[in-house]
């Protein structure tokens, strides 16, 4: 059904939806969008005839003092209370199209960090950071917990939002129906970084995301030169013991898991994306490109961050 | 009587001429409710533009992509301050302050209630504000203003400023339930001979259920934020680790919907009073919108999860408050189709008071229609948290609400101060601030629609986002030149606008039957009244309006009557602790708890004392009545001692539970416990203090001459005695019946 707001809302909008689960909420704006489109017609409609029609004029006598009318009243509270009737009833089809209880174990468990997503794959056994990759298609659960505050969870084009509550267990369902990368962002405000806390949703075609998965469980190879020397400062200055590098343990993350850093487009949750220019600025200064975020300033010597750079750029 | 309508020569004064050589006196020590409703309006326009301010700050930065005029913690701080300084310092002032000047005026009464209770709510205000800002010397709030935790707990907000926040909020509520009492009691009990119940004015009316909404909404949220501050103060985890940050959103919405019906019923009063007499007839449908009003009273108290869909409540608790959020559009939407039909066929004059109310028609049921969005749960589901939802509010808040005041300061500013405001200054600010407002606030639909939450201090460079956002920027200054044309307006009028005389708009209810400005007392006489439309009667002898019922009216006392409506608001207040009790301890910890560390026998040995206390209390104030002043001392003597009795032994109940280690912050038993009985201990506390002052006047034999106030004092003890059974039944024995 098209409405006219779909030309003013392109690409990445609610109204752009790119799931069955996100549909069903679409549909149900559409349509809500009508009623109160016509209420809304009736209501200024009835303020402009007045405005236009009844104006004063000087030396006008008082109107006929009318003070009310039953009948009148007693309609216009019943239709609104019949089109509430019809908008519950259409609420509920769409939540539960939008939002079927979870079946078995999740496929995903996101975990919301000050302020960066933890994506752990409890089926393959891997996990990774502010990139979630799904298969084209295929409904995916996911089960969201926090680490810190409450985070809030929501890809506008594939599924609902919802908040990451300690041990609540919440979950969602993403599927999207065709290739692309989703934006995806916190919606809770959770402190300071709330803004860059951002992430995507890669939807790929089976093969593509198998491939994809295989990848994360590799484990990182030998590396020689700068990258060497990289490896050694990694492990000297401290990084590893907020960010892992390997990806198939379970050991909890204080920071975003680098074992396959490079495969991911973008770096410091949305801030900018993943190049070396980009890395090298992250690690001369975190704090200029991402004020307030939990990477303190090492005061690296420019070599040591290229040998950083040279090193992360070998995590594929 | 005379009603003269024809403007005097010279415009009265505010101040006496005597009152001109210590004007700074007769301000700080005023109790004339009209001079206390003005105060609320002066510190109302110097927070709206210090909320301004910051709203304006909030745009510039957002007003390109990846802006860095401010940093995050700025910006946190800032749109912090602007959600808590609107709401509690620029949008409840106003509607007190119009309340306050206007709802005696209107049924005719020569001041408020209670004229010191007033003065005191009225400087509790600035008193509120600086603590709130306070924080600005040890680390602004940045939390947001409904301060969600963990993010507001000692972990993630480390410095004092949430704890500013906390004891600036507390020190408001106190002040407005003080307000609501005050105005709930000066409708009922101060009304002038005539003035029925069904007679008083909508503006009244809708202020007085208003007022029922402060009375029993506010103690929640003060039970609220007392319990964050135990979190961050001494050491207990109400609402993070084993506590519940769900609890926190449960309490604070409890309170935070009804709010938002607080702020938006007196504009509805306001609507209801401006749009029949600019259209020259009576309100269509007068019952149903007073009744409408009490509709959504009662109704935004059932509402609040609303705010919680994305939770995870479960589907059948998002369906109940689902459709619970959806019936309270349709009170709504009969008030909005009356004002629309109140227009219809009347001769509609374009003041300026009119103009801010057809404003307020249209831009308010915008606002209305995305709240109904936004109680399908599966729409918020999307919308919940991003620009949709900052352009919802802002229609009702900003659309509705401040366009319904603003509508109200144009159409009594010659009543209180006896100068019209400039017409054409009006017009512009008007033109000035519907352009502002909506070239801000429109094109944040859209923007929600493509997925930008709010609270970012940023945003990537989206296709589209840059100049939807920048359109918002510029909206926002140009609301920031319609204030400045208002304040420009307000000051040049003050000072050479043209004499208004007692009734410059022909309008039909009794503040416009005195002078402009009335003076202290009000009223030199008041005109016969029979309908709901004085005035109207008066200049119409020909076609009076039908009478409303009879003139037969009784008034209760308004001591009995203000403190039955305190009562309400503590049981309010110690209603929702027991929640709280039962909330955490329904499943019995499996540290300390009621079934292990408390000893019933003892407890019940001291209730008694306490309930025993009761009935020695009813037999002082007999002794009272039969003027025996020996009995009535004796008694209260008696009644001290077994209160005392009470107090030695709840604190021989702490002291043991100390020494066992059991401290409010050993598990949530021991927090939950301390929390209950340690405010019930307070009150018994105040309850002494105010007995120990009866017996004090009664020893030096004061109510021979006069009654005293020991009836409403009673009231009070037997109040917190009843508490102590609650307290008793659900603290002490029902959790002996509960099992792990």
């Amino acid at each position: 059904m098209a409405f006219p707001l779909g030309i003013l809302a392109p690409s990445g909008s609610i109204f752009s939806p790119a799931s069955p689960n996100a549909a069903a909420i679409t549909h149900l704006f559409v349509i809500s969008l009508w009623i109160c489109a016509v209420i809304f017609a009736i209501v200024a409609g009835l303020v402009g005839y007045s405005v236009v029609k009844y104006r004063w004029h000087e030396g006008d006598a008082d109107p006929v003092q009318l003070a009310g009318n039953k009948t009148v009243e007693i309609v216009w509270t019943i239709i609104p209370f019949l089109i509430v009737l019809v908008l519950f009833g259409l609420t509920v089809h769409a939540m539960n199209r939008s939002d079927p209880p979870l079946v078995g174990k999740p496929d995903l468990i996101v975990i919301g960090h000050q302020w960066w997503w933890e994506v752990r794959d409890p089926r393959h056994g891997f996990v990774t950071a502010n990139e979630i990759h799904i298969p084209v298609g295929r409904e995916v659960s996911v089960e969201l917990d926090t680490a810190d505050v409450l985070h809030e969870f929501w890809v506008p084009e594939l599924t609902r939002k919802i908040t990451t509550v300690p041990g609540a267990g919440n979950h969602v369902w993403i599927e999207a129906d065709r290739p692309g990368i989703y934006e995806g962002v916190c919606s809770e405000f959770c402190g300071t970084q709330h803004a860059w806390m951002r992430f995507e949703v890669v939807a790929q075609p089976p093969a593509q995301y198998d491939a994809w998965v295989r990848q994360q469980l590799q484990p990182a190879g030998a590396v020689s030169g700068d990258a060497a020397a990289g490896r050694k400062l990694f492990d000297q200055m401290t990084c590893v013991d907020c960010h892992g590098l390997n990806s198939t343990n379970d050991a909890p993350n204080a920071g975003p898991n680098l074992a396959h850093l490079g495969t991911r487009r973008l770096i410091a949750s949305g801030v900018v994306t993943n190049t070396p220019a980009n890395l090298r600025r992250w690690l001369t200064d975190p704090q200029l490109v991402k004020p307030g975020a939990k990477m303190p300033n090492f005061k690296l010597r420019p070599d040591q961050v290229n040998d950083l750079v040279a090193y992360l750029e070998t995590l594929q | 009587m005379n009603v003269p309508t024809s403007s005097p020569a010279v415009a009265p004064e505010l101040l006496t001429a005597e009152e001109h050589a210590h004007w700074r006196l007769a301000w700080l020590s005023t109790v004339d409710h009209k001079r206390i409703g003005i105060l609320y309006l002066i510190f109302t326009l110097i927070f709206f533009a210090i909320g301004g301010l910051e709203a304006l700050v909030i745009r510039l930065q957002l007003a390109v992509p990846n802006n860095t005029l401010v940093g995050p913690d700025t910006f946190n701080a800032l749109f912090t301050m602007h959600g808590t300084t609107m709401i509690f310092l620029v949008v409840m002032p106003a509607v007190f302050g119009l309340a306050n000047y206007f709802v005696p005026l209107m049924i005719g009464a020569r001041d408020m209630a209670f004229p010191r209770l007033n003065a005191l709510s009225v400087w509790l205000i600035p008193f509120g504000a600086a603590l709130l800002h306070f924080s600005v010397l040890t680390g602004v709030p940045k939390t947001g203003w409904f301060a969600y935790t963990p993010l507001s707990e000692t972990p993630y907000n480390p410095t004092l400023g949430v704890d500013y926040w906390i004891a600036g909020l507390l020190v408001l509520g106190i002040g407005s339930v003080a307000t609501g009492i005050n105005l709930i009691t000066t409708v009922l009990c101060m009304r002038a001979p005539g003035v029925t119940m069904k007679r008083i004015p909508l503006f009244a009316w809708i202020n007085f259920v208003n007022a029922f909404i402060v009375v029993f909404a506010l103690p929640v949220l003060n039970v609220a934020l007392i319990m964050l501050l135990m979190d961050r103060q001494l050491g207990t985890h109400f609402f993070f680790r084993e506590g519940s940050p769900v609890l926190w959103q449960h309490l604070f919405w409890a309170f935070g919907h009804p709010e938002v019906y607080i702020l938006a019923l007196p504009a509805f009063g306001i609507i209801s009073e401006v749009v029949p007499v600019f259209s020259r007839k009576p309100i269509f449908g007068f019952e149903f919108v007073a009744m409408s009003s009490v509709a959504i009273a009662v109704l935004s108290f059932g509402v609040w999860a609303h705010h919680m869909f994305t939770v995870g409540l479960g589907h059948p608790a998002d369906e109940f408050f689902s459709v619970a959020s959806m019936l309270i559009a349709i009170p709504t939407g009969v008030k909005v189709l009356n004002w629309s039909t109140t227009m219809f066929r009347g001769r509609i004059r374009f003041s300026v008071p009119m103009l801010y109310a057809i404003a307020f028609l249209i831009q308010f049921t915008l606002g209305g229609l995305s709240g109904v969005t936004h109680a399908e749960t599966a729409l918020d589901w999307q919308t919940k948290n991003s620009y949709f939802l900052i352009a919802h509010f802002h229609y009702v808040a900003v659309g509705g609400v401040l366009f319904g005041a603003l509508a109200g300061l144009h159409y009594w500013f010659p009543k209180m101060t006896g100068r019209m405001l400039s017409e054409r200054l009006g017009r512009l600010g008007f033109w000035l601030f519907v352009f502002g407002f909506n070239g801000t606030f429109a094109i944040q639909h859209i923007l929600g629609f493509m997925g930008m939450p709010r609270r970012v201090y940023t945003y990537p460079d989206f296709p589209n986002w840059g100049w939807m956002n920048m359109l918002s920027t510029i909206g926002a200054c140009v609301m920031a030149l319609a204030a400045i044309t208002l304040v420009v307006n307000i000051v040049t009028s003050l000072i050479r606008g043209a004499p208004a005389g007692n009734n410059p708009w022909n309008a039909w209810t009794l503040e416009w039957a005195t002078t402009s400005p009335p003076p202290a007392h009000n009223f030199d006489a008041l005109p016969p009244i029979h309908s709901r439309r004085p005035l109207w009667d008066l200049a119409n002898p020909d076609r009076p309006d039908p009478p409303v019922g009879t003139d037969a009216m009784a008034l209760p006392n308004r001591a009995k009557t203000g403190l039955w409506l305190l009562i309400a608001s503590e049981a309010a207040f110690f209603g929702t602790l027991l929640f709280v009790f039962l909330y955490f301890n329904l499943t019995p910890h499996p540290g300390p708890n009621s079934k292990n560390s408390l000893e019933l026998g003892r407890t019940l040995i001291f209730s008694a004392c306490l309930f025993l206390s009761s009935f020695t209390l009813w037999r002082a104030e007999a002794a009272e009545d039969r003027r025996s002043r020996g009995g009535m001392i004796a008694w209260l003597a008696v009644t001290i001692v077994l209160g005392g009795i009470f107090m030695v032994g709840q604190g021989y109940e702490y002291w043991g539970l100390y020494h066992s280690g059991i401290t409010v912050s050993r598990n949530l038993f021991a927090s939950t416990f301390f929390l209950v009985t340690g405010f019930h201990g307070f009150h018994v506390c105040a309850g002494l203090i105010a007995l120990f002052v009866m017996l004090a006047i009664a020893i030096a034999g004061d109510f021979r001459t006069r009654r005293s106030p020991l009836v409403a004092v009673g009231l009070y003890w037997h109040f917190v005695d009843v508490v102590w059974v609650f307290v008793l039944l659900i603290v002490y024995i029902l959790p002996r019946y509960l099992s792990a």
